[in-house]
């Protein structure tokens, strides 16, 4: 292991050692290493293979940033080895190379490439034959990408949580500026919040000689109350909120004041060879050097155009890396190559690089005096070449403003610096330090002002590949193919090339790929723009957008008993119900002979209370309500102003005043949301009450329905006391209840709507006192069976957006004459004079297939012209019966129907009314 | 779309906790045209700047209330209960 002698403010711990294995092989680190840091001390220089050439990349910048050292670790892919910090024993993996990282069977496309696979060629080679489409997207899969995610992972391996938290001032950015506007706020009494991407606050200060101050920042700002979020990358900034992915957490920070301190990306170079490993951003190498004390090579060679290059080159020199020369863009000397000079090092001034070779990482660096022939171009003549092991890069810095143009800040093109500066930030929103290129007052530690734009290279001369873009591999001549084929804005030219678009979200490559176009389009920086800056700035896992799967559970007070009887339970919308109890045909066939219980409590139900809740229901409601007497009940469908089916329900009237409403399951929140905010407007004097969950009901139903409710109440239950669709309210099995008197399963039956505190106890006592009767209780799907045998809808099921009532076969439910301007009426009226093209029909089927829900119902010249909404095998018919939006002209009781179900053909004969007791005589009984 | 939404019993709230009901229309008064019937059934002004609107704090008070909102920005003007905004602009 190479390191370099103990530094002050170095981030490892040379005490402790870490092991973990990359490719299998083990590694040790230092704790406080990151991944990266500890592979390259261990010798490792090619991290990853690149997207589309499968060119070796090795660590460039050391900040997180650039795509060169993705790994998977621990099976998750897409893992900066740079900035993620080691673990005992973690299981470290190269991506998209095969057979290895060394020798990469894929790398022979950077022999082919270039010429033959410039950007869009895969749209346009691999389009015939059309049947080989399968094969290309196979190959072209596994060619390209940046890892594979697990086939299978852990269920709950990873759980992750959101955080809501409500701040004065967030500031994201722990840099200098950062803190210190952190701390200005929080000694203020401002409740702070700072997110740091990195694992400590400091920002450069960290590694530039300054993390002392860093380190006593930090500890004031905590002392002031600022919470700080270490290694908490912000994501993006949405309407005021701002994401921030801590780990398993996400963040979502709301502030009255949002304060950037992202500070200035430092940016590549563009020159043949510019990937190889060992070409490296001067922060990067001064990065690894001060944090981790590694080497980053020998003999150096550094190209900048601006003083950051210099100091960093300055740094590594005196920490004993040989630097053999500088080539400094700008013309004319600056105090820092003076400083330099003083070191014993060579800068030439006027010149930059051209060239860097090597086969596995950097062996030589080509300089060569810039064209303008300024500075020492005069001094050497032509070309120098320069055996080196490392060549160190900086071409300025771009202001890193995704963040803050999210917010909605403007930028403009800043000549003297040759970078895109804010120009506008919205209110609410400021920016500081080197994102606003303030620097933080140190001379020394001054942001690169006049600095040189580096110079950008003609792109018919070089050999070899300069890229712009390490992400997608897009190189200085993919931008110049791109703008001769016409996309000649930057936003198409980012899409035709995807420049931009890789996991760097343009920190690498936006400002090169807007000088390269305008070079090849003759425009100015201004005219060719930045292209729009999107979430997420940083990679985050979708798993940790996802956060913590809810899946809330409704379950009813009897619940417990169901499981105790062995039912079947299965979701029904956000429901736990009982499906069946083991013999859904049997539990039906029961209600028919003897006698059924089924719990109901799912329904929904409201009490509409007050002197115009007549009125109110009129006006919600197609049929007439406020005529409905005392203790009856009626049928309602509630209809949209469009004349659709919504819902539908039983409306009770237990007073005057006083309606209970049910609803159907899965509509209870809508049809509270709906009558709501109808009586919001309207108005009314009309109380509503949601008691959905206050009350259990349940269902008692079968022929001896009658004899079971006797035994359990002293109310009159005889048939002329208490008669179809009539409501009672009292004492079943000692609890307080609305008994109603209706008929959904077509047997005699009660509901029997009671407080939920009594679920259990009622249940119980019904079925106690039902034994001797052959009572058993029946679930949701024997429930299903009964119901379609009287041809009774259930909304959503045999309706969809488009029903009316009197598609569905229901207009007795529709008052046309009635005065109200009720919901519905006006495009009800038109659609009772326009029939309709298709309706909803029984339909039974001889033979023993029963068609799937969904089936298709064909028409005379075998045209898809309804479809199979419901559908079961009865045993109390024998047959299989269900219903069907079919033709108009196919409605009529005996016609015959074709059923294409799945490719086998069907013929059904359709059935109006009822299949069973169709003149309602066991209902009324 | 993550915005905080006031509401008129309960105070600020984060957005999720309230359901959207729409711009707020004007329902006819007598028997519409089939034109005036799509009208009001079907088409949506849909403005970039400021809107009347229906919200429901379904996660809160269950309460129905306006809010007028700069749809380009989700910043929200004001809220009130029905009525209380007076004629919508």
């Amino acid at each position: 292991m190479t390191r370099l002698p103990s530094q002050a403010g170095e981030r490892i711990d040379r005490t402790q050692t870490v092991s973990f294995t990359f490719d299998g092989k083990p590694v040790s680190a230092l704790a406080g290493d990151t991944i990266g840091s500890a592979l390259y001390a261990a010798g490792q220089r090619t991290f990853s293979r690149s997207f589309k050439y499968h060119r070796r990349r090795g660590l460039m910048c050391c900040a997180g940033h650039c795509p060169n050292c993705l790994v998977a670790v621990d099976g998750a892919p897409g893992v900066r080895a740079c900035t993620e910090p080691v673990r005992e024993g973690a299981r470290v993996e190269h991506l998209n190379a095969t057979p290895g990282l060394e020798l990469d069977a894929m790398a022979v496309m950077d022999m082919l490439g270039g010429p033959f696979t410039p950007p869009g060629f895969y749209y346009k080679t691999f389009i015939r034959p059309r049947r080989l489409w399968p094969l290309y997207e196979w190959v072209l899969r596994h060619a390209a990408g940046l890892g594979r995610l697990p086939e299978r992972q852990a269920e709950r391996a990873w759980r992750t949580e959101y955080r809501r938290r409500h701040a004065d001032v967030l500031v994201v950015g722990g840099g200098h500026a950062g803190l210190t506007a952190a701390i200005a706020a929080a000694e203020r009494g401002a409740d702070v919040v700072l997110a740091e991407e990195g694992p400590e606050p400091g920002g450069r200060l960290l590694w530039e000689g300054g993390h002392e101050q860093a380190r006593a920042l930090t500890a004031r700002a905590r002392e002031a109350g600022v919470e700080i979020l270490c290694s908490a990358p912000a994501l993006g900034h949405f309407d005021g909120l701002v994401a921030v992915w801590q780990g398993d957490t996400l963040h979502q920070i709301r502030a009255h004041q949002h304060v950037y301190a992202t500070g200035a990306i430092e940016q590549p170079l563009v020159f043949a060879g510019n990937d190889l490993p060992g070409v490296m951003l001067s922060g990067g190498a001064w990065r690894l050097a001060a944090l981790y004390g590694v080497r980053p090579g020998t003999r150096a060679v550094v190209a900048s155009t601006c003083d950051r290059g210099l100091r960093a080159a300055s740094a590594l020199s005196e920490l004993g890396v040989e630097v053999l020369a500088v080539a400094d863009a700008r013309p004319t000397r600056s105090t820092q190559a003076d400083a330099l000079r003083a070191q014993g090092v060579e800068v030439l001034s006027g010149w930059t690089i051209v060239a860097a070779g090597g086969r596995r990482g950097v062996q030589s660096a080509t300089l060569s005096p810039l064209a303008d022939g300024a500075g020492d171009g005069a001094q050497g003549g032509g070309v120098r070449r320069l055996s080196c092991d490392l060549v160190l890069v900086c071409g300025g810095e771009a202001p890193a403003t995704a963040l803050v143009a999210q917010a909605g800040a403007r930028t403009e093109y800043d000549p003297a610096r040759g970078h895109f500066r804010l120009a506008e930030l919205p209110p609410g929103v400021s920016a500081v330090g080197d994102l606003a290129g303030e620097g933080y007052g140190q001379s020394a530690m001054a942001p690169a002002r006049g600095g040189a734009t580096p110079p950008t290279p003609d792109v018919a001369a070089s050999r070899g590949k300069a890229f712009t873009c390490f992400c997608e591999d897009v190189t200085a001549k993919d931008i110049r193919r791109g703008v001769r084929e016409g996309y000649d804005s930057i936003e198409l030219c980012k899409r035709f090339t995807t420049v931009t678009m890789g996991p760097c979200q343009g920190r690498m490559c936006q400002l090169s790929s807007i000088r390269l176009m305008a070079r090849e389009t003759g425009q100015s920086l201004e005219q060719v723009g930045t292209t729009t800056a999107r979430p997420p700035w940083s990679t985050v896992p979708l798993g940790a957008l996802a956060g913590r799967p809810f899946e809330p559970a409704k379950r009813s007070a009897i619940h417990g008993a169901h499981r105790e009887l062995g039912a079947s339970v299965k979701w029904a919308g956000d429901w736990r119900r009982a499906y069946d109890y083991g013999d859904p045909e049997g539990e039906a066939l029961n209600v028919h002979t003897a006698a059924g219980l089924i719990d109901v409590s799912t329904l929904g139900k409201l009490l509409v209370r007050g002197p115009q809740a007549g009125e109110f229901l009129d006006r919600l409601y197609p049929n007439r309500l406020s005529n409905l007497k005392p203790g009856r009940v009626r049928y309602g469908v509630l209809t949209s102003d469009a004349g659709r089916i919504m819902d539908d329900g039983t409306i009770s009237r237990i007073d005057a005043e006083t309606f209970y409403v049910t609803t159907t399951s899965s509509g209870a929140g809508a049809v509270e949301q709906w009558f709501s905010w109808w009586l919001a407007d309207w108005g009314l004097a009309v109380h509503l009450s949601d008691v959905t969950q206050a009350l259990c009901a349940v269902n008692l139903a079968g022929p001896r329905a009658r004899a079971i409710l006797a035994r359990l109440t002293d109310a009159d239950c005889s048939a002329e006391a208490f008669a179809y669709l009539d409501a009672r309210q009292a004492r079943v099995a000692g609890v307080d209840a609305l008994v109603m008197r209706i008929g959904f399963v077509g047997e005699l039956g009660y509901e029997i709507h009671f407080p939920s505190a009594y679920g259990e106890d009622v249940w119980n006592a019904i079925l106690l006192a039902g034994q001797s009767e052959g009572i058993r209780p029946f679930g949701l799907e024997p429930q299903r069976i009964l119901r379609l045998q009287k041809q009774h809808i259930i909304v959503g099921q045999d309706t969809d957006s488009e029903s009316t009532p009197f598609g569905a076969g229901m207009p007795w439910a529709v008052k046309l004459d009635k005065d109200e301007q009720f919901i519905g009426k006006w495009a009800l009226a038109r659609a009772a004079e326009a029939p309709a093209e298709t309706a909803l029909v029984g339909f039974t089927l001889a033979n023993g297939h029963v068609p799937t829900e969904g089936a298709v119902v064909l028409d005379q010249h075998g045209r898809a012209a309804g479809q199979v909404t419901s559908a079961r095998r009865s045993r109390q018919l024998e047959r299989v019966i269900g219903m069907a939006w079919v033709p108009s002209a196919l409605a009529g009781d005996g016609q015959s129907i074709t059923i294409s179900d799945n490719g086998t053909r069907v013929s059904a004969a359709v059935l109006t009314e009822p299949f069973h007791d169709p003149g309602g005589e066991l209902l009324r009984s | 779309m993550s915005f905080v939404l006031t509401c008129p019993h309960c105070g600020v709230r984060e957005v999720a906790d309230f359901a959207f009901g729409g711009e707020v229309s004007t329902r006819p008064r007598e028997t519409p045209s089939l034109r005036e019937l799509s009208q009001y059934n079907y088409f949506r002004r849909n403005v970039a700047g400021v809107q009347r609107e229906w919200w429901y704090h379904r996660s809160g008070c269950r309460t129905w209330f306006q809010a007028e909102r700069d749809t380009r920005t989700n910043h929200v003007l004001r809220v009130g209960l029905p009525g209380e905004l007076g004629a919508a602009t």
